[in-house]
C-alpha cells in the first residue's frame, strides 16, 4: 500500500490539564474523501488545527506524505499543500472578495494568482458577481464558499474543511456539499470535520466517529450511515 | 397631520437636560468663588453659562430634527463600515489636488519665514511618525503605546553617533532606520504572542525603559542635560556663516548670499523627499501580499493561523518597518532642534502620535497626513488660543467620536482589475 496523504499516529493533545485527543490514529489516502463526525467538544476542530501545529500534540506523530510534520511550522505545512477552510468561515470582513482570495495565495506566492482567481470564479459564480464587495456583506453561504475558495487558492493537495455546514440553511448546505462533491470527483483529497453526519457520510468514502477525544468507530460512509449507534447518536435515530 | 412638522418638544427636553448637566458641571466651578477663607456665590455667571448651553443645545437639536439636519447627520455618519472598496476604474475626484499640494510644497520655502518653515518641518516629522505608526496600529492592528522609543533611538542615534563615532547627518540617517528596526525586532519577539491590552502594556513599558535609560545614564547620554547635535551638511559643506576648521561654507561655495534659514531649508527639502519616499513605499507595500497580510492579521488572527500565514514574519515586519520610519523621523527631529534630551520622548508623544493615527482614520494614509498637520501645525498657528489648546483638542476628539468614529478619512481601497502577469 502506498503512503497515506495524511496520517495521525497515536496523537495525544492537551490544553493545559485537559486532554482533548487520546491516542487518535487515522489516515486519509490520496484522492479520498474522509469525514470525521462527532458531537460538540469531541475534539474534532482541535484535531484539525493540530495539523497546523496550533496547538501542538503532546504525544504521537502527524505525517503528511510520509513526512513528520508534528513540529513543523504552520506556514511550512501550508506551503507544502495543505489548506483549511476554518470553523465559522472566518473570512476577512473588511476585505473585498478578491482580496480574501488573494490572501489564500500567500503560502505559494502570486505566480498563479490570476489564473486561480479565474478558476475560483468559474467554480463559484456568485463570488465573481461579488468580487469587489466586502466579505462582511456576503450571506453565510457565500462566505462559506469564499472560505473554501480561499483555501483552494493555495493549490492544496489536501483540503481540510471544518464544519462547512455550520449555521447555514439546509438548502445552502446542499449547495455547499454539491460543490464539495464536484471537488472530490475532480481528484481533490478532502478531510471533512462535521456535525452534520448525514450529509458528511453520504459524501465520504470513509468516516471516523469521534467521542470524547477518541476514535470510537470507523468504516466506509455507507457502513457508518447504517450503523445503529451512529444512527441513534447523530442522525436523529429511528 | 399629514406632513411631520417640526417637533418642538424633543429639542426643549434636550435643552433642559443639557442645562441641568451644565448646572452640575459649571455650578460648583464657576459659581462658587473662593475669597480668602470664605467664598461668595456668583449665580449670575452660572446663569449666563447655563443659558448659553441651553440655547445652543436647543438650536442644535432643532436643526437636527429638521429635514435638512437629518440629511446632514446621515451624510456625516456614512456607512457603518470600516473599509470602502472602490470600483477598479475609480479615480478620486481629488486627483488634481496632489500636484497642487506638491507645487505648494516646492514653492512654499521661497515665501515662508523661518518660523513658518520650522512649524512645517515639525508637521512633516509628525507625518513621518504617523505613517510609521499607521503600519503598526492602523494596518497590522498591534496597539503600540511605546512608539516614541524608536523616535528617541533615531534622535539619540545622531547625537551619540556624533559624540562618540564622529558620524554626521547623512551616515546616521540610514543607520538610525536600521537601528530602530533592530529595536523593533527586539521588542517584536517577546510580544509575538500578545495582542490587545497586554501588547499595549508591554510596549508602553518598552517606551518608558528607553526614556529612563536615556535619562539616567548620565555618563553616556548626558542624562536630563541632553546632548547637542551637529548641524547637517551637504556634501561636507556647512550651512553656517563661517565653516569650522577653515572649510568653505555652503553659501560661499555656491556663490549665493548667506541666508540664516539655510539649515532649515535643507532639512525641509530632505525631509520632504523622505516623506514622499515613505509615502511611495507604503503605497506599494499595501498593495503587496505583505500589506494584505498585515490587514488580515488585524481583521482575524485566528483565520491567519488557520491559513498557515507566517505570523512571526508578518508581525515582525510591521514592527520593524514602523520602527525604522520613526528612527528616520528622530534623526530629522534631532537635527532640527540641534539638541536632544529625554523630555522630548515622554509618553505624551506616543499618545499624540497615536491620536494622529486614530484621528486620521486607522490605515488611511491621506487621513494620517492631514491629522498630523492638524495636530501639530494648528496649535502653532493658533498660539493666541494657547490656553484653550487642550480644550479644543478634547472637543475635537469628542466631535470626531460622534460623527467620524472611523477617523477623518475612511480607509478605502480600489478594487482589482485584471492585471497581466504579476511577478511572484
Amino acid at each position: 500500500m502506498s503512503v497515506p496523504l495524511l496520517e495521525f499516529r497515536a496523537v495525544d493533545l492537551h490544553y493545559g490539564p485537559i486532554q482533548a485527543l487520546r491516542q487518535v490514529s487515522l489516515h486519509v489516502d490520496e484522492g479520498e474523501t474522509v469525514s470525521l463526525i462527532g458531537a460538540n467538544g469531541a475534539g474534532k476542530s482541535s484535531l484539525l488545527m493540530s495539523i497546523f501545529g496550533q496547538p501542538r500534540p503532546s504525544a504521537g506523530q502527524i505525517l503528511y506524505r510520509g513526512e513528520d510534520i508534528t513540529r513543523k511550522s504552520a506556514h511550512h505545512v501550508a506551503s507544502s499543500g495543505v489548506a483549511q477552510s476554518p470553523e465559522g468561515r472566518r473570512v476577512f470582513p473588511d476585505m473585498s472578495v478578491e482580496e480574501n482570495l488573494l490572501m489564500g495565495t500567500i503560502p505559494i506566492g502570486m505566480a498563479h494568482a490570476d489564473e486561480d482567481l479565474g478558476r475560483m470564479f468559474e467554480l463559484f459564480p456568485r463570488l465573481r458577481e461579488r468580487r469587489n464587495q466586502r466579505a462582511m456583506t456576503l450571506s453565510g453561504g457565500e462566505q462559506q464558499m469564499l472560505a473554501i475558495a480561499r483555501a483552494l487558492m493555495s493549490r492544496p493537495k489536501l483540503l481540510l474543511l471544518d464544519e462547512p455546514s455550520l449555521g447555514l440553511a439546509p438548502i445552502v448546505v446542499r449547495q455547499i456539499f454539491q460543490i464539495l462533491r464536484e471537488l472530490a470527483s475532480g481528484g481533490m483529497t478532502l478531510f471533512l470535520v462535521e456535525q452534520n453526519a448525514n450529509h458528511a457520510l453520504r459524501l465520504s468514502d470513509r468516516g471516523y466517529v469521534m467521542v470524547n477525544g477518541q476514535i470510537r468507530l470507523s468504516g466506509s460512509g455507507e457502513e457508518l450511515l447504517g450503523d445503529p449507534e451512529v444512527r441513534s447518536a447523530y442522525l436523529g435515530g429511528h | 397631520m399629514a406632513e411631520p412638522s417640526l417637533d418642538i418638544r424633543q429639542p426643549l427636553l434636550d435643552s433642559l437636560l443639557a442645562g441641568l448637566i451644565a448646572l452640575v458641571v459649571f455650578g460648583p466651578i464657576v459659581g462658587v468663588v473662593l475669597d480668602g477663607y470664605s467664598f461668595h456665590l456668583e449665580s449670575s455667571r452660572v446663569a449666563w453659562i447655563v443659558g448659553a448651553v441651553m440655547l445652543g443645545r436647543f438650536l442644535l437639536s432643532l436643526f437636527l430634527h429638521s429635514a435638512g439636519g437629518r440629511g446632514w447627520l446621515q451624510r456625516l455618519e456614512g456607512g457603518g463600515a470600516g473599509v470602502q472598496v472602490l470600483p477598479p476604474e475609480h479615480r478620486s475626484h481629488l486627483r488634481w489636488l496632489l500636484p497642487l499640494v506638491l507645487l505648494a510644497a516646492v514653492v512654499f520655502p521661497f515665501f515662508a519665514g523661518k518660523y513658518l518653515l520650522t512649524v512645517v518641518i515639525l508637521g512633516l516629522i509628525y507625518v513621518l511618525l504617523g505613517l510609521g505608526l499607521n503600519i503598526v496600529v492602523g494596518l497590522a492592528g498591534l496597539l503600540d503605546l511605546g512608539y516614541v522609543a524608536f523616535y528617541a533611538i533615531g534622535a539619540y542615534g545622531l547625537a551619540l553617533g556624533y559624540e562618540y563615532l564622529g558620524l554626521g547627518f547623512w551616515s546616521v540617517l540610514p543607520l538610525a532606520a536600521l537601528m530602530a528596526a533592530l529595536a523593533g525586532a527586539l521588542l517584536g519577539f517577546p510580544v509575538l504572542r500578545m495582542h490587545g491590552d497586554y501588547l499595549a502594556i508591554v510596549t508602553l513599558g518598552f517606551g518608558e525603559i528607553i526614556r529612563l535609560v536615556l535619562n539616567n545614564w548620565l555618563s553616556f547620554t548626558g542624562g536630563p542635560n541632553g546632548m547637542s547635535v551637529p548641524a547637517p551638511t551637504f556634501l561636507g559643506l556647512e550651512f553656517g556663516r563661517r565653516a569650522r576648521d577653515g572649510g568653505v561654507p555652503f553659501h560661499e561655495f555656491f556663490g549665493i548670499a548667506y541666508n540664516p534659514n539655510l539649515k532649515f531649508l535643507f532639512i525641509y527639502v530632505v525631509l520632504l523627499l523622505t516623506v514622499l519616499l515613505v509615502l511611495y513605499v507604503k503605497g506599494r507595500l499595501v498593495r503587496m501580499p505583505i500589506g494584505r497580510a498585515w490587514e488580515a492579521l488585524r481583521e482575524d488572527e485566528i483565520a491567519c493561523r488557520a491559513m498557515g500565514l507566517n505570523h512571526v514574519l508578518v508581525k515582525l515586519s510591521a514592527f520593524m518597518l514602523g520602527a525604522s520610519t520613526a528612527g528616520l523621523a528622530g534623526v530629522f527631529f534631532a537635527s532640527y532642534q540641534g539638541f536632544v534630551n529625554p523630555t522630548s520622548f515622554t509618553f505624551f508623544e506616543s499618545a499624540l502620535i497615536l491620536a494622529i493615527v486614530v484621528l486620521g482614520g486607522m490605515g488611511s494614509t491621506l487621513g494620517v497626513v492631514l491629522a498630523a498637520f492638524m495636530l501639530t501645525v494648528a496649535p502653532e498657528l493658533l498660539r493666541s488660543f494657547a490656553d484653550y489648546r487642550v480644550l479644543l483638542f478634547g472637543m475635537l476628539m469628542v466631535l470626531m467620536m460622534i460623527w467620524r468614529p472611523r477617523g477623518l478619512i475612511r480607509i478605502s481601497r480600489r478594487g482589482f482589475a485584471r492585471r497581466p502577469g504579476v511577478a511572484p
